[in-house]
């Protein structure tokens, strides 16, 4: 029997009930709570990923990371995807190699993305998407929208032609720090991320300044004022330490 | 100038080819029947859109050398603007002397500029800025010995 895909995440506590599904072609076991990409990490299967981040809810924003899941023929964001008893997962298949690259080249071409002269050059995780998913160049037509840089933030510039709508900022703000800073407005090609009602970062009177939502951010859209090109290394791995020690301390 | 950062490696490449145009080779013309073109640079002009498919039409393989002819780039950063107004700034708002918009000597740009296979058919990508030398000797190697180039080495930017 295949187990049914579901995206609920069970709520509460850690669950100790153990479901056994294949991932290509590799028995393995994981938490009823946990998400097939969580099982294919602890098995050491790669799966691309953009918006998923260790220590934020997974939204499943940017579907990098779908699978096939046997019996269904929709495709199935892994980081929003429970595992399922049975289940027979495909993480690696020509129609999803497609699928990724196309993800990657709309991301690509709905912006600005000018890698020469960005700051995040060299330390942009679409940038390394495009290179292991073998993204040589775009087979869709380049938008060039024109689109604001907001640089009223003492020490950050939030700059749309790189957004990539992955609402790290959005969940790191919210959930980490607490302050809900950030949201989306609009929809489609037209979303784009705001600060506080849509004024000006600079002039936000809940942003405390603290910098993680620039340091989540895998692309140059947040960064800090002052980089050149090249010079914004995001430091994202105090995210899964942050919230561990209070993981440890609420017990 | 990446392709010069092959360094020695140029005289193996040297050795397999016969170089029929180059913007060094004393021709004014592109030849006829060429193997493989190699281009650099994104599509601006009308005079870039003439050499293009002029270039196309006589060249059995097409490589697009640099993300300026990949994805156009920084010079693509105009897109987002009107011709009209990328002359008034380069030529009026930003010009002490002799405010005019050159007419003969200056090609016409066209409304954006666009990478190459945008325009015409285009063979192989070599995405980079620069794109690292070491990929560019593989792929010409592989092209000359007959198999698939390995472009892993490649990206966008840096
Ligand atoms: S954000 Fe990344 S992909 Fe976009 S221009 Fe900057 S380095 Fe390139
Ligand atoms: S700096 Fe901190 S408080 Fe301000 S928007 Fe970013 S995450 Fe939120
Ligand atoms: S600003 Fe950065 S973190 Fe926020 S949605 Fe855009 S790409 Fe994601
Ligand atoms: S990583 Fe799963 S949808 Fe983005």
């Amino acid at each position: 029997m295949s187990g049914r895909p579901s995206a609920k995440p069970a709520a509460g506590a850690p669950s100790s009930k153990v479901k056994t599904l294949t991932i290509d072609d590799r028995l393995v076991s994981a938490r009823e709570d946990e998400s097939i990409l969580d099982a294919a990490r602890q098995n050491g299967i790669q799966i691309p990923t953009l918006c998923n981040l260790d220590g934020l809810t997974p939204v499943g924003a940017c579907r990098l990371c779908m699978v096939e899941v046997k019996g269904s023929s929709r495709l199935f964001a892994s980081c929003v995807t429970m595992v399922g008893e049975g289940m027979e997962v495909v993480t690696d298949s020509e129609r999803l190699q497609k699928y990724r690259k196309t993800i990657v080249e709309l991301l690509f071409s709905e912006r600005n993305h000018v890698c020469a002269v960005c700051v995040s050059n060299g330390h942009c995780e679409l940038q390394n998407l495009a290179q292991t998913l073998g993204v040589t160049h775009l087979t869709v037509p380049y938008l060039h929208p024109k689109l604001p840089v907001d640089a009223s933030h003492e020490r950050f510039v939030n700059d749309h032609n790189r957004c990539v709508l992955c609402q790290r900022c959005v969940r790191v703000c919210g959930e980490v720090e607490g302050a809900h800073t950030w949201d989306l407005r609009g929809r489609g090609i037209d979303t784009r991320v705001i600060t506080d009602l849509n004024q000006p970062w600079g002039s936000s009177e809940t942003c405390t300044g603290c910098g993680k939502c620039v340091h989540v951010c895998p692309t140059g859209a947040l960064t800090e004022k002052g980089k050149s090109i090249r010079e914004m290394a995001k430091q994202s791995r105090f995210l899964p330490y942050l919230t561990m020690m209070r993981e440890d301390r609420s017990e | 100038m990446s392709f010069l950062d092959m360094d020695e490696r140029i005289l193996e490449i040297a050795a397999r080819v016969e170089v029929v145009y180059s913007p060094l080779v004393d021709l004014k013309e592109f030849p006829a029947d060429v193997d493989v073109t190699i281009v650099e640079g994104g599509v601006s002009s009308e005079e870039d859109l003439h050499k293009i498919r002029m270039v196309r039409s006589r060249t059995k393989l097409l490589i697009a050398l640099g993300d300026c002819a990949v994805t156009s780039n920084v010079p693509g950063m105009r897109n987002t603007f009107k011709v009209d107004d990328v002359m008034k700034r380069a030529y009026f708002e930003n010009a002490d002397l002799k405010q005019q918009v050159p007419s003969d000597v200056i090609p016409k740009l066209l409304p954006r500029t666009r990478p190459v296979h945008e325009v015409v058919p285009v063979d192989v990508f070599l995405p980079g800025c620069p794109p690292p030398a070491d990929v560019i000797f593989g792929a010409l190697v592989s092209l000359l010995d007959g198999t698939t180039p390995d472009l892993s080495g490649t990206r966008f930017g840096r």
